[in-house]
């Protein structure tokens, strides 16, 4: 089946790209090793750039996914802070037939944005920002966490993981190579250049040209790749997202609101963690041609295109002609994974339109982070609601509006 | 010594033959489990759908006061769903019972104060997630009974397939026939 198909592919392409890293990185040690410390030191920088490769590796394998959602201030939830969210959840980790339920997590932040971690699908984390939540209706939330969890299924994680730690290593070994060089200019001639003669000079002089070349374009190489196939895998999640749906209309109304959202940027977010969000969470600025080189999401408004342009199945065979149809570009999905499925569009939800004023957005916003930490929701008989805080202790409570005691819902 | 080479590499053959053998009995094992899994998925669904509907019943109850023919049709579709004893048979009430399910939540529509009665509501949300998680599993398994069928029938694997009496699985077909047509709209 082509699902299967493409995780093995996916699985291939990231064993090569890691190689090819792992020998620039290799290449970039050795060369820097020769530049900085001499013919014989083409080794020690070797072993330089291996330790730092080590090093990361470790940081990141012993709780990466812990330290992002620490990192992004995720809570955990259960069903009953937002009964929708979960039950959305629970029916994408059926359509995947994923082995277990992946946690999940609310962000308290207005920005709508979503994100997925862990490196094993029977480990995952869903984390959701409460802005999200309070935008999207029932069709358009099933479609942000059928993208997610494609990335999961398609092992997505572990690739971005293992790149990342990669692309770090590259930039930490040039980055400290650079600075070295520039210091030790500055502190004059050393000991390695009086030592050798006029001619191991010159070849020195050479190798430090090299190295020093090197070590501005490697980064820079390393980064274009990593954001290449970062966007590829962004494609390949909206195709398995409108496989696993059958409604690719969700996805694409849910982009679309993500991307006019006028609220300011996710507040806890930085480069590294950028590739694992559903649309890039960083905010556009005016009149950057590069950054569609740089970015490590597609532009949003050609994902939402070519979802919509899917309009005669939901198979990746029907996805990727869309997407030649839409870019003119050959498609991104891997051809053996292209196999004819006869896989029909299914109807919207039940439930319409969610056209709320931004005020009342925000009220839920607030409202979803209250259920988050443990308020206590009271509705009162003239209709007030009342937010009770988790530190309110007695048991009874008076309604400011109509001045009725309620009793509070013993725990 | 060369009937020794011979014998070597007559062996080396048979060993990797019975590790070939073994690697497609074990993929084909591993097929078999996930479409019972995926099938038991359905079965936990289709019990959650049984467990709500007294709730829905009760919550709306008190709101709908002149819809008995929906209350009643809703319970016996429940309870042939829950007496049902083959497959197909299950399939059937199942459908019967979706479809009036899907009847009930159009008659909600006429009631206003249900719609925004808190508990109706959570219960709706309940009941909206166990049909998507029901046409899910269904979806789930219908893939995997296509993947291991594939896998039985195409060469060489369909060889070790019918040495071990591996049989074709059935799709999970939605029976009755409302279902799979589109809803007609109609403007008189």
């Amino acid at each position: 089946m082509t699902m299967w198909e493409l995780i093995r592919v996916n699985k291939r392409n990231s064993v090569l790209l890691l190689v090819a890293m792992a020998i620039c990185l290799i290449l970039l040690g050795f060369i820097i090793g020769l530049g900085f410390f001499g013919p014989e030191g083409g080794f020690f920088g070797l072993i330089i750039a291996t330790a730092i490769w080590l090093i990361l590796t470790a940081v990141s394998f012993s709780g990466g996914d812990q330290i992002l959602l620490a990192a992004s201030r995720a809570k955990l939830v259960t069903h009953d802070v937002h009964p929708q969210l979960f039950n959305v959840v629970e029916e994408m980790k059926i359509a995947a037939a994923l082995p277990a339920m992946p946690k999940i997590y609310i962000i308290n932040d207005p920005a709508p944005n979503a994100f997925a971690t862990g490196r094993k699908p029977e480990t995952a984390s869903v984390a959701v920002t409460a802005g999200l939540l309070a935008r999207l209706n029932r069709d358009e939330l099933q479609g942000v966490i059928a993208h997610e969890m494609s990335h999961i299924l398609h092992r997505d994680i572990l690739f971005v993981t293992l790149a990342g730690i990669m692309l770090g290593s590259i930039v930490l070994l040039s980055q400290v190579f650079l600075r070295g060089m520039f210091y030790s200019s500055m502190s004059g001639r050393g000991r390695r250049t009086s030592s050798g003669g006029k001619g191991g000079g010159q070849a020195q002089l050479v190798l430090m040209i090299i190295a020093i070349v090197a070590a501005i374009l490697a980064p820079i190489m390393a980064y274009l790749l990593y954001f290449a196939l970062s966007r590829r895998r962004e494609y390949l999640a909206d195709a398995g997202a409108a496989r696993l749906t059958r409604y690719p209309e969700g996805l694409a109304s849910a982009l679309e609101k993500i991307a006019n959202d006028r609220s300011p940027q996710l507040a806890s977010v930085n480069k590294v963690t950028a590739p694992m969000y559903i649309a890039n969470p960083f905010k556009k600025k005016k009149g950057m041609k590069l950054s569609d080189l740089t970015s490590t999401h597609p532009p949003i408004s050609e994902r939402i295109r070519i979802l919509r342009n899917m309009t005669h199945g939901a198979s990746f065979k029907d996805y990727s002609d869309s997407f030649s149809a839409v870019t003119k570009t050959k498609t991104v999905v891997p051809p053996t994974a292209l196999t004819k499925e006869d896989i029909a569009l299914r109807q919207a939800g039940a439930e319409t339109g969610k056209k709320e004023r931004l005020e009342t957005q925000m009220r839920q916003v607030g409202d979803i982070m209250r259920r988050v930490n443990q308020f206590v929701f009271l509705t009162c008989l003239c209709g007030l609601k009342l937010k009770i805080p988790p530190n309110y202790k007695a048991d009874k409570v008076k309604c400011p509006r109509c001045k009725r005691t309620l009793d509070l819902p013993k725990k | 010594m060369t009937a020794l080479i011979i014998i070597a590499v007559a062996l080396g053959l048979l060993i990797i033959f019975v590790l070939f053998v073994i690697g497609i009995y074990n993929a084909l094992i591993r097929l078999r489990n996930q479409v019972n899994n995926a099938w038991s998925q359905i079965d936990v669904q289709l019990k959650r759908r049984h467990d709500l509907i007294p709730n829905l019943v009760e919550t709306a109850k008190g709101y709908m006061k002149h819809e008995r023919g929906t209350f009643e049709a809703i319970t016996k579709a429940r309870s042939q769903a829950m007496g049902a004893k083959s497959v197909s048979e299950a399939s059937k009430a199942e459908g019967a019972l979706g479809e009036a399910l899907s009847k009930f939540m159009l008659v909600v529509e006429n009631y206003p104060d249900l719609k925004a009665n808190q508990n109706f509501l959570a219960v709706q949300e309940e009941l909206t997630g166990t049909e998507n998680k029901i046409s899910f599993s269904r979806q789930s398994y219908n893939d995997q009974v296509l993947f291991f069928n594939n896998k039985i029938q195409m060469f060489p694997s369909n060889i070790i397939a019918n040495m071990f009496n591996f049989t074709k699985r059935d799709f999970f077909e939605i029976e009755v026939a409302a279902e799979r047509e589109v809803p007609k709209v109609s403007f008189t």
